[in-house]
C-alpha cells in the first residue's frame, strides 16, 4: 500500500469551539510528514484523534488499513505515540519505564529485553538506564519519552512537538533520531511550530491554522504557492517597536504581507530589488532605524505569512 | 500477566517508592499504635511477653467437679501457650504470690463449692479470683476464663433445677433423690463446659475490655485509619496520571479503557492490602499480638482493603483535581477514624450515629480484628467480611459508572 495514513475530513468540536474543521491529508509509507502550525492550530487535537485518544466529531482516518473510528485497537497496535508533554513515571528508572510501556504494547520476555536494549542505544541512554527518570535533565526525559514510542517498532510514529522547551543540543539529538528512524523505514507524523524543523525533516508538509489545513505539499510545491515572491527581513534595534514597523510596511505598494517577530520584520514582496528602497525609505521616514536587511528565498515561514498575514510564532 | 495487573503492580511499586506516602502509610499508624499502647499500659507489666504464659496460681480446696474442671481448664493443652499455671494447696500462699508480683492472678476454689452449687445451698461459698493490679490485662484474662466456666455451670444448674422441681412436684422422685440427681446433673454440665470453653470477648466495653489485648483493637484501628489515606492517595494517582499524560498514553496503547481503569482500581486495592498486611504482621512480630486464625485474619485484611479501596475509587471518580482528593481524603480519614472507632472509641458513639459507623471500613475491620484476636473463628467474622465486600462492590460500581459517565477513562 502506498499510504500508511489517509485522513478524510477529520473534525473535532469542543462545545462551541471547533478545534479541527475538516482536515484531510495522507502520509506515504516511509515518509516524514510535518504538521506545521502555530499554538492552538489543532495539531494535538488531530494527533489525538488519529491515535484513538479522542473520538472525532466527524470524518475518519485509515491507518495501515484500519479505521480509527471502527478499529481503534488495531490502529493503536500499529502506531507509536510520542506525546507533547513528557508522559513517564518519574519514580521509575528509564529501564523500568521502558519495560512497563513495552508490556503495555504486548511485548515480553526476550523480545522485550532486546527491544529495550536497542531503544536505549538509540536514544543514547544505555549507561544511565538504571537511574530514576526524575534525576534526568529535560532533554534526557524527552529522549526516554520518545524511546517509549519506539519499543514495538511501529510502522508509523506520531511525534507531537517533541523539541518544545529543550536545549539546542538535545533538540539536535532528537532531530537526528527522527531522521535515523525514518532511514530505517518508519513513517513519521511530526508536529511543530518551528518551520526550520519542518524544513529540515519533512518530505511533505501540511500547514495547519485555526483547525484548517491551509496548505499541503512538498516544500517546493509550497514555495511555489507564493508565486515567485521574495522575503525581506528587516532587523531593527532593540528599543523599537517591530509590529509598528510591520504596520507601516504592509501598507506600501508591492508588499504582500509583513509580520513582526522579536526585532525582525519579515516582509513578503513581489520583487526584492524593487521593494527594497521604498521599504527602507518608509521605515526611516517613520523614525525606525534599520540595522540590517536580508533577502531570502521563500521558505515555510513566508508561505505561512503569505497565507495568513501572521508569523508562525507570535 | 494481564495488562491490568501490570498497571496495578506498577502502582504498587510507585507507592513504595514514595517516601512521604510511606511515612503516612506505615510509620504514622505504627507510631500511634505504640503511643496508645504506652498510654494503656500495654507495654508495661505484660509488655515483654504480650498475652502468653500468663502466670496464674490455682488453689483447689473443693472436693467436687467444678474445682476439678477449673484446674483441668487452666492446665489444659488448649491454653498452654496462654497460661503458665501453678497449683498450690494454700490460699494464703496464693495471695502472697500475687503480692510478690509472681503471678497475674490467683484462683481460689473454696472447700465444698461444688456441692453448695449443685444442691443450691443458701450460703454458698464463693470462688475468689485475686487480681494483680500490676498486670490488668493478664489478670482480666484469668478472670474471664473463670467467669466463663461459672456461667456455663450456672446455666446448667438453673436448667437442672427446673427439671428437678418438676420431677418433685409430679411425685416421680423423692426429696432425698433430688439432691443426688441435682449433683449428677450439675457435674455433667460442668464437665461439658470444660470441653467447649474458649477465652474470648468480642465486646470491647467495660471490664471485659481488659480481658483481651488492647492492641488487637488499637493496631487495626490506626492501620485502617491510615488505610483511608492510602486508598485516597492511590485514587489520586488516577487524576494525577490524567494530568501528567501517562493515563492518555495508556489509552493510546493497545489496551481497552476498561482494562486501564481496572488496573488502576486493582492498584488501589493492592496498595491497601500491602499496607494493612505489613502493619498486622509487624505488630504481631514486634509486640507479640496474637491476631488469631491466620486464614480469617488474611481474609479480613483483604476485605478491609477492598472496602476502603472502594472509597478511594469513588473519591477519584468524583474529584476534579488531585488537591481536591487530597483534602477530601484527609477529611474522610479523620471522620471515618472517629465514626469507625479507630481511636478505640466506637461504643462511645451515640446510638443514632451507629449507622454512620457502618459505612466505614474501619468499623467492620476493627470489630473483626478484635473478635479474631480473642479467639473468634472465620464463621464469626463472616458478617464483617460480608459488610466490607458489599461496601467494596457498591462503591467500585458507583465509581466505575461515574468514571464512564464523566468520560474520564
Ligand atoms: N479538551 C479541550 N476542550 C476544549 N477545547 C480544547 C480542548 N483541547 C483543545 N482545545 C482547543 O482546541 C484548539 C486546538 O488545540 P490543540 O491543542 O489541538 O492545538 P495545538 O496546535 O496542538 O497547539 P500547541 O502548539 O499549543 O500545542 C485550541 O483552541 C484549544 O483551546
Ligand atoms: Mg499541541
Amino acid at each position: 500500500m502506498d499510504n500508511i495514513l489517509e485522513a478524510r475530513e477529520l473534525r473535532k468540536t469542543y462545545g462551541e469551539n471547533e478545534a479541527v474543521k475538516g482536515v484531510s491529508f495522507e502520509i506515504k509509507t516511509g515518509e516524514i510528514f510535518s504538521l506545521l502550525g502555530p499554538n492552538g492550530a489543532g495539531k494535538t487535537t488531530t494527533i489525538s484523534m488519529l491515535s484513538g485518544l479522542i473520538a472525532p466529531t466527524g470524518g475518519d482516518a485509515v491507518i495501515a488499513g484500519h479505521s480509527i473510528v471502527s478499529d481503534s485497537l488495531r490502529v493503536r497496535e500499529r502506531i507509536g505515540v510520542v506525546p507533547q508533554e513528557i508522559a513517564l513515571y518519574d519514580d521509575l528508572t528509564a529501564r523500568e519505564n521502558l519495560t512497563f510501556w513495552g508490556q503495555m504494547y504486548g511485548l515480553g520476555g526476550a523480545r522485550l529485553s532486546a527491544r529495550i536494549a536497542a531503544v536505549l542505544e538509540q536514544i543514547g541512554l544505555s549507561d544511565r538506564a538504571n537511574e530514576r527518570v526524575k534525576t534526568y535533565s529535560g532533554g534526557m526525559k524527552r529522549r526516554v519519552n520518545i524511546g517509549v514510542g519506539l519499543l514495538h517498532e511501529p510502522q508509523l510514529l506520531f511525534m507531537d512537538e517533541p523539541t518544545v522547551g529543550i536545549d539546542p543540543q538535545s533538540r539536535r539529538a532528537i532531530l537526528d533520531t527522527v531522521k535515523a528512524l525514518n532511514a530505517l523505514g518508519m513513517a513519521v507524523l511530526y508536529t511543530t511550530h518551528y518551520m526550520e524543523e519542518a524544513a529540515e525533516l519533512s518530505n511533505r508538509v501540511g500547514i495547519i491554522d485555526h483547525g484548517r489545513m491551509i496548505a499541503l505539499g512538498t516544500q517546493r510545491e509550497l514555495a511555489q504557492q507564493i508565486g515567485g515572491r521574495e522575503t525581506l527581513s528587516l532587523h531593527i534595534s532593540d528599543d523599537q517597536n517591530s509590529s509598528a514597523l510591520a504596520d507601516v510596511v504592509r501598507a506600501l505598494p508591492g508588499v504582500d504581507q509583513a509580520s513582526a517577530m522579536d526585532h525582525t520584520v519579515s516582509v513578503i514582496v513581489a520583487s526584492a530589488a524593487e521593494a527594497l528602497a521604498p521599504v527602507v525609505g518608509a521605515a526611516s521616514a517613520h523614525g525606525f532605524r534599520i540595522k540590517g536587511v536580508e533577502v531570502a528565498e521563500p521558505d515555510l515561514e513566508s508561505v505561512f505569512l503569505h497565507l495568513t498575514g501572521r508569523a508562525l510564532r507570535d | 500477566m494481564s495488562k491490568s495487573l501490570l498497571i496495578a503492580w506498577k502502582d504498587l511499586t510507585l507507592a513504595f517508592r514514595d517516601i512521604g506516602g510511606l511515612l503516612l502509610m506505615l510509620l504514622a499508624p505504627f507510631a500511634l499504635t505504640i503511643g496508645i499502647g504506652l498510654v494503656t499500659g500495654r507495654f508495661s507489666g505484660d509488655a515483654n511477653t504480650g498475652l502468653s504464659d500468663i502466670p496464674v496460681v490455682i488453689v483447689n480446696q473443693d472436693e467436687g467437679t467444678i474445682g476439678e474442671t477449673i484446674v483441668a481448664i487452666f492446665t489444659s493443652s488448649d491454653l498452654a501457650a496462654l497460661l503458665d499455671p501453678t497449683t498450690l494447696a494454700d490460699a494464703g500462699a496464693a495471695r502472697a504470690a500475687i503480692d510478690a508480683d509472681e503471678a497475674a492472678a490467683a484462683v481460689i476454689v473454696p472447700a465444698g463449692f461444688s456441692e453448695a452449687v449443685f444442691t443450691a445451698a443458701e450460703a454458698a461459698p464463693q470462688i475468689e479470683v485475686v487480681l494483680n493490679p500490676e498486670r490488668p490485662v493478664s489478670a482480666g484474662v484469668v478472670q474471664a476464663i473463670v467467669e466463663d466456666v461459672l456461667s456455663r455451670v450456672e446455666v446448667g444448674r438453673v436448667g437442672g433445677q427446673v427439671a428437678i422441681e418438676q420431677l418433685l412436684q409430679t411425685g416421680r422422685i423423692t426429696p432425698d433423690q433430688a439432691g443426688a440427681i441435682g449433683q449428677a446433673f450439675g457435674e455433667q454440665q460442668a464437665s461439658t463446659a470444660g470441653g467447649t470453653i474458649t477465652v474470648r470477648r468480642v465486646d470491647v466495653s467495660g471490664r471485659a475490655a481488659e480481658a483481651f489485648d488492647v492492641l488487637t483493637v488499637i493496631a487495626p484501628g490506626f492501620a485502617l485509619m491510615f488505610l483511608m489515606f492510602t486508598v485516597t492517595n492511590a485514587g489520586r494517582t488516577i487524576v494525577q496520571e490524567r494530568l501528567a499524560g501517562t493515563l492518555p498514553r495508556l489509552l493510546v496503547a493497545p489496551i481497552g479503557a476498561g482494562q486501564v481503569l481496572g488496573g488502576k482500581l486493582v492498584g488501589i486495592f493492592l496498595i491497601g492490602v500491602a499496607q494493612v498486611a505489613i502493619l498486622i504482621v509487624a505488630n504481631g512480630l514486634l509486640f507479640s499480638v496474637n491476631w488469631g486464625d491466620p486464614l480469617a485474619v488474611a481474609l479480613l485484611v483483604l476485605a478491609s482493603a477492598a472496602g476502603a479501596a472502594g472509597w478511594g475509587a469513588l473519591l477519584a471518580a468524583l474529584a476534579q483535581s488531585p488537591a481536591q482528593i487530597g483534602g477530601l481524603g484527609s477529611a474522610l480519614m479523620l471522620i471515618f477514624g472517629i465514626l469507625g472507632g479507630s481511636f478505640g472509641n466506637v461504643l462511645t458513639l451515640p446510638a443514632w450515629l451507629m449507622p454512620a459507623a457502618w459505612i466505614t471500613p474501619n468499623y467492620w475491620g476493627i470489630q473483626g480484628f478484635a473478635a479474631l484476636g480473642t479467639g473468634a473463628g472465620l464463621a464469626e467474622i463472616a458478617p464483617h467480611l460480608g459488610a466490607l465486600l458489599a461496601m467494596a462492590v457498591a462503591l467500585f460500581g458507583v465509581a466505575i459508572v461515574t468514571f464512564r459517565r464523566r468520560g474520564l477513562v
